[in-house]
């Protein structure tokens, strides 16, 4: 059946005129066989295999941009959880800070503008090299622009790492200290339940259990879901669900199509589609907008948990029906620096970060790129993350933290980061309020999976 | 023994903006020229507004896809219309279940 003129202007004005894109490509890479107990060899492997992947990413990125005139917005790299590959090397950290560096090299020799996956699997115990790595961190992130770090600091398996936890907490004031507007944080996100296959930065790693490569592919398109929203404006809710649905299927079939094709370039296993509505700084481009058009009257007002529940439970089951290999994060961002919905929501007070961690309850990911008050304490830093983390763990859900204690900054001022990380309200946090429980560490067991009430 | 014919590869093109003289001239002389068969077209005028798909086979064309983008990205300037050049999978993957 030949396709018709409207089914065609249909997917025309998705591209045009709402934003649709395909977010990333992003490659993942294993870069177990190339450890060494030597640096030098080490590094030597581990450029030549990434430049090379990565110009190839580009290139052929390029080519299916040309013959589907859908734009590929980002192309990046994950690789093996870094901290498995400093395990044999001389224990100092300034290895991990080299290595962070011979990665960050690596992806601008390639054009690749970020790469993922310097982190590690801490959600139970640390080893040595994780210690090392995290300890890295804040020198890491300050020498380099292009590296993206992530921790699983619990899941719902092990239960929460309280001593990572607390020590994070430090680290990230560290990092925001060393970074110009504590930029540094927005390189790292903290997890709990980390999906090892996500194509979305700064959480991309490749998994153990993954194999050699895997191509993954992020989609977004919140201006496409907007624009249905705005097209049926008195349908009940059911119907609602319904044409979101139906809109979501479609963007995701692009992907589909887009990722089985570049994997079959690149001649690695297709791995997963990643189907998240993400925002990005752009008129219309916001997911906060989507909630205002089902009808709430500002982001974070009540109705708003119901409506981005609805939301993200069409997107899953569109999405489902698209592709049989819908995985990563899945469902829906809420960053509040990069979402122009989200920056209004704080700044007329609807939202505040109360709000927020709810709203984290029922969407993908969690509290992510919101910017507190320089003088935050580590130890309140860590129950914000101890908090969202739980939140994970007892649902059996991804949750994250990526949070930006501003130095110098108030609440209620703004930081204005620039580009694709936008601008950020502080947001009002109470101070030292929970320091005993924090300075307790240890780990919070593991939760029960019955009497789920 | 026959030589194999080669498969058709099918993009669509589409046009809008607002009606003047030439625009399918314009259009199918830069195809030719590069050697790409036109397989189906289907146009209409909305008030003063030009409206047009075409259907087009690219498998034995001289350009490949970025030159073709290219070329009808001029035309596109040139003559103040807005045109999309895409795969035909995309909208099979889309439209079609």
């Amino acid at each position: 059946m030949r396709i018709s003129v409207d089914e065609v202007f249909e997917t025309v004005k998705m591209t045009m005129d709402h934003h649709f894109d395909i977010r990333t490509v992003t490659l993942g890479i294993n870069l177990k066989d190339c450890m060494d107990r030597n640096f030098a060899a080490f590094r030597k492997r581990v450029l030549k295999r990434i430049v090379e992947k990565g110009k190839l990413l580009n290139q052929f990125a390029d080519h299916l941009e040309d013959k589907y005139a859908i734009p590929i917005t980002n192309r990046r790299i994950a690789i093996t959880p870094a901290s498995i590959l400093l395990e044999p090397l001389p224990p100092r950290i300034s290895t991990a800070v080299n290595f962070c560096k011979t990665l960050d090299e690596a992806a601008a020799k390639a054009n690749i503008n970020f790469i993922g996956g310097f982190g590690a699997m801490v959600q139970k115990g640390t080893t040595a090299a994780d210690d090392r790595l995290i300890d890295s961190l804040p020198e890491a992130l300050a020498q380099t622009s292009r590296v993206c770090s992530f921790l699983n600091l619990a899941s719902t398996k092990a239960g929460l790492n309280m001593d990572a936890i607390a020590k994070m907490g430090h680290i990230i004031k560290e990092i925001a200290a060393g970074t110009k507007d504590g930029i540094g944080c927005a390189k790292l996100a903290v997890f709990a339940n980390v999906p090892e296959d996500n194509p979305f930065m700064a959480g991309a790693n490749h998994g153990v259990g993954e194999g050699d490569y895997s191509l993954n592919i992020g989609i977004s398109g919140p201006g496409v879901v907007r624009a249905v929203i705005l097209n049926n404006p008195d349908c009940d809710l059911t119907q609602l669900s319904e044409v979101i649905k139906r809109t979501v299927f479609k963007i995701t079939r692009a992907g589909e199509l887009i990722g089985r094709e570049m994997a079959s370039l690149m001649n690695v296993n297709f791995g997963i589609v990643d189907i998240s509505l993400a925002s990005t700084t752009a008129a219309g481009d916001s997911v906060a907008e989507i909630i205002e058009a089902m009808g709430i009257g500002q982001m974070g007002l009540p109705g708003s948990t119901a409506a981005l529940a609805m939301l993200m439970d069409a997107v899953k089951k569109g999405g489902t029906m698209a592709s049989g290999n819908v995985g990563g994060l899945s469902g829906t961002f809420i960053p509040v620096s990069e979402d122009s919905g989200m920056i209004r929501a704080v700044q007329a007070g609807t939202l505040n970060l109360e709000k927020l961690e709810a709203l984290t309850a029922v969407c993908s990911v969690g509290l992510d790129m919101f910017a507190v008050p320089g003088a935050t304490s580590a130890n309140t830093i860590s129950a914000i993350i101890a908090d969202e983390l739980s939140i994970g763990v007892i649902n059996c859900k991804t949750t994250s933290v990526r949070i930006i204690p501003v130095p110098g900054k108030r609440a209620g001022q703004i930081v204005h980061f620039g580009g694709l990380l936008g601008s950020a309200p502080i947001m009002q946090v109470a101070q030292n309020a929970s320091a005993k429980f924090i300075a307790r560490k240890g780990r919070i067991p593991s939760p029960i999976q019955s009497l789920r009430n | 023994m026959a030589k194999k014919k080669q498969e058709s590869q099918v993009c669509i093109v589409t046009v809008t903006g607002k009606d003047k003289v030439g625009i399918i001239a314009r259009l199918a002389n830069a195809m030719a020229k590069m050697n790409i068969n036109i397989v189906d077209v289907n146009q209409k005028i909305m008030e003063t507004y030009f409206v047009m798909t075409m259907a087009v086979d690219v498998a034995q064309a001289t350009a490949d896809m970025h030159k073709i983008q290219q070329e009808l990205e001029k035309i596109g300037k040139e003559m103040l219309l807005t045109i999309t050049f895409q795969h035909e999978n995309i909208f099979k993957m889309m439209h079609r279940v």
